[in-house]
C-alpha cells in the first residue's frame, strides 16, 4: 500500500524532484555538447584542425608532460587568486576610507571616473616596465582590472544605506566606527557578495590579458602559444580549464555567500 | 518632576540658498510621565524640535535641559522612534531589540532578559527569533518601541510613528502603543499632523505656528482611557473642534 504523504512532505519532495530535473537537463546539455562536437569532427563535419574535438583535447592533454599541465595552471590560478583578494580587500578598505571621510570622497570623485573609464590594457607597458614581465604584472593588471569596479560599486551601496537607521543610531549615541560596523557593514554584505562575484569574472579577465600581454607560464600563455604554432588542440584544451576552474571559483563564492547569509 | 525643559529654544538652518528660520521661539515644561503630543502644520518644525531633545542638532539659541541637565549630543536618555520601523531586516527581532544596549555597551545579562521579559509581555515572544520580513506592520512598530524602551530612555519621541500604517493598523497600533508606554510609566513626545490621534493620545497637546514655529497654544485633555475609549468620549469631538480651529487658522 501507498503510503499517504503529508502537504508539506509533498511540496518537499516536488521541490527535489525540480532540482533534479533541472541538474539532470544541465547535465544532458553538457553532454550533448561534447558528443555532438566529437562526432562531427569523426565524421569530418568540421575541420578537427581547426575546431579541434574533445578526443584530441583529451589526446593533447595526455601527452603533455604531466606535471607540465599543472604547472600552468597552478601559476594561473595562483595569480587569479591573489589578483582576486587583493582587488576586493583593498578595494573595499579604499570604499571604507570614502565612506568615511566625506571631503576626500569629493575630492577623489573625479580620478576615480577617469580610472574607471580608462581600459587598463593600456598600462600594459607602464606595467612591465615598473614590475617586470613576471606574474607580479599580472597580479598587478588583474588588481587594476577589478579594484576600481569594486570601490565605485561597494561605495555606491555603503552611501545608500537608509538614512533613517542612520539617525536611528546616531539618537543611540552611536560612534561612527559603530555605525559603521553595525549598519554600514552588514547593510551592504549582499552588494559585497555581488561585488565578489564580478570580480571573480574580471580577474580572469585580468589574469588572462595579463599572461597575453608578458608570460612565459600560465594558461594564457598556452592559448597565445597555441594560437602562434597553430596547436587549435592546446588552444581550446586551455580555454577548457579556463572554464571550469571559473566554475570552481565562482562556486567557492556561492559558498561565501551561504556563510555570509547565516553570520552577518 | 519637570523632567524636560525647553527655555527659549531657536533653531536656524542655514543652507546655500540662504537661512531658514524653523524654530523662533519654544518654552515647554514637561513633567516626568506626561504623554505630550506636538501638532503644527506641516514643514512648521516639528522634527526639528524632537531633533534638538534627541541631541541631534544643537539649537541656535536658547537651552534644553533633561531631568535639569543641558541636553549636549546624544547619549541614552532620549529613545527615537522614527516614521518607519527601521528594523534591520538582516537581525532577528531579538537581536533587534538588543541595538541600543549593543551601542551603549550595557548589553548586560540583566538588561537583555529586561528587553526579553518585554518582547514576551508585548506578544512578540514567539517571534523572538524571526526576521522582521515574517512580522506584520504592526508587530514590527511594537519591536520598534520595544528596542526604544529597552535601554530605558528617560523620554520617547515618536515622530508620527504610525503614519506608514493603514488605518486599522494604526487603530490598534495607537492602542498597543499606548498601553504599553503607559505600563512602563514613560514619558513620551508624539509628533503627528493627525489631531485625532493627538486627542486619543495625549494628557495635553502643544499646537505650533506655521514656520518659524512658535507655541501657539497648549491644551490639557481632560479625556481618559485608551485611545479606542476616548474617541468614543462625547468630549471628544468638542476637543476636536477647538484644535482643529486652532491649528487650521
Ligand atoms: N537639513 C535642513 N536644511 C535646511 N532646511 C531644513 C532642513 N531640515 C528641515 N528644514 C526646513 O525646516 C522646516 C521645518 O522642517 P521639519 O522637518 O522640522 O518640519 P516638520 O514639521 O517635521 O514637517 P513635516 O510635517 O513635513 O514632517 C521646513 O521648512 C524644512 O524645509
Ligand atoms: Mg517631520
Amino acid at each position: 500500500m501507498k503510503k499517504v504523504l503529508s502537504l508539506h512532505e509533498q511540496y518537499l519532495r516536488s521541490v527535489r524532484l525540480n532540482k533534479i530535473k533541472v541538474l539532470s537537463i544541465q547535465l544532458a546539455i553538457l553532454i550533448l555538447f561534447f558528443s555532438v562536437w566529437e562526432l562531427a569532427a569523426q565524421l569530418n563535419w568540421i575541420d578537427s584542425f581547426i575546431t579541434s574535438s574533445p578526443s584530441r583535447i583529451l589526446k593533447t592533454l595526455g601527452s603533455m608532460e604531466s606535471l607540465e599541465i599543472f604547472r600552468h595552471v597552478g601559476i594561473t590560478v595562483m595569480e587569479c587568486i591573489v589578483g582576486f583578494i587583493i582587488a576586493s580587500v583593498l578595494g573595499t578598505l579604499i570604499a571604507v576610507l570614502l565612506w568615511w571621510f566625506e571631503t576626500l570622497r569629493k575630492v577623489m570623485e573625479p580620478y576615480i571616473v577617469v580610472l574607471n573609464a580608462l581600459p587598463k590594457i593600456a598600462l600594459g607597458p607602464l606595467i612591465i616596465i615598473w614590475v617586470g614581465a613576471g606574474y607580479k604584472a599580472i597580479i598587478l593588471m588583474t588588481v587594476l582590472i577589478c579594484i576600481i569596479v569594486t570601490v565605485m560599486s561597494v561605495l555606491a551601496a555603503f552611501l545608500s544605506c537608509d538614512d533613517g537607521k542612520i539617525l536611528l543610531m546616531r539618537s543611540m549615541g552611536a560612534s561612527k566606527f559603530q555605525i559603521l560596523i553595525k549598519l554600514i557593514l552588514p547593510n551592504a554584505v549582499p552588494n559585497l557578495i555581488s561585488m565578489l562575484k564580478i570580480n571573480v569574472g574580471l580577474s580572469w579577465v585580468g589574469v588572462i590579458m595579463g599572461e597575453y600581454l608578458v608570460s612565459a607560464a600560465g594558461l594564457g600563455y598556452l592559448i597565445i602559444y597555441g594560437g602562434q604554432v597553430f596547436k587549435l588542440d592546446l588552444v581550446m584544451a586551455s580555454t577548457l580549464i579556463l572554464c571550469i576552474l571559473a566554475a570552481v571559483m565562482y562556486m567557492g563564492v556561492a559558498l561565501v555567500e551561504k556563510f555570509a547569509k547565516r553570520f552577518r | 518632576m519637570e523632567i524636560l525643559k525647553m527655555d527659549g529654544v531657536q533653531l536656524t538652518y542655514q543652507t546655500p540658498d540662504g537661512e531658514t528660520e524653523a524654530i523662533r521661539n519654544i518654552n515647554l515644561s514637561i513633567e516626568d510621565g506626561e504623554f505630550v503630543a506636538i501638532i503644527g502644520p506641516s514643514g512648521c518644525g516639528k522634527t526639528t524640535v524632537l531633533s534638538m531633545i534627541a541631541g541631534l542638532m544643537k539649537p541656535s539659541g536658547g537651552e534644553i535641559f533633561i531631568e535639569g541637565k543641558k541636553v549636549e549630543g546624544t547619549g541614552n536618555d532620549v529613545g527615537y522612534m522614527l516614521q518607519r520601523d527601521q528594523l534591520f531586516e538582516w537581525r532577528t527581532i531579538e537581536s533587534n531589540v538588543m541595538l541600543g544596549l549593543e551601542v551603549q555597551k550595557t548589553a548586560t545579562p540583566e538588561n537583555k532578559e529586561y528587553a526579553v521579559k518585554m518582547l514576551e509581555k508585548y506578544g512578540l515572544g514567539d517571534f523572538k527569533k524571526h526576521l522582521p520580513k515574517q512580522l506584520s506592520g504592526g508587530m514590527r512598530q511594537r519591536a520598534a518601541l520595544i528596542r526604544t524602551l529597552a535601554f530605558k530612555p528617560k523620554i520617547l519621541l515618536l515622530d508620527e510613528p504610525f503614519s506608514a500604517l493603514d488605518f486599522q493598523t494604526r487603530i490598534a497600533v495607537c492602542d498597543d502603543v499606548h498601553s504599553i508606554i503607559r505600563a512602563e510609566k514613560k514619558t513620551a513626545v508624539l509628533v503627528t499632523h493627525d489631531i485625532s490621534e493627538a486627542i486619543s493620545l495625549a494628557d495635553r497637546i502643544v499646537v505650533l505656528s506655521s514656520r518659524p514655529a512658535i507655541v501657539k497654544n497648549v491644551y490639557t485633555i481632560d479625556i481618559d482611557g485608551k485611545p479606542l475609549e476616548r474617541r468614543e468620549n462625547p468630549k471628544f469631538s468638542s476637543w476636536f473642534d477647538v484644535i482643529w480651529k486652532d491649528v487650521s487658522r
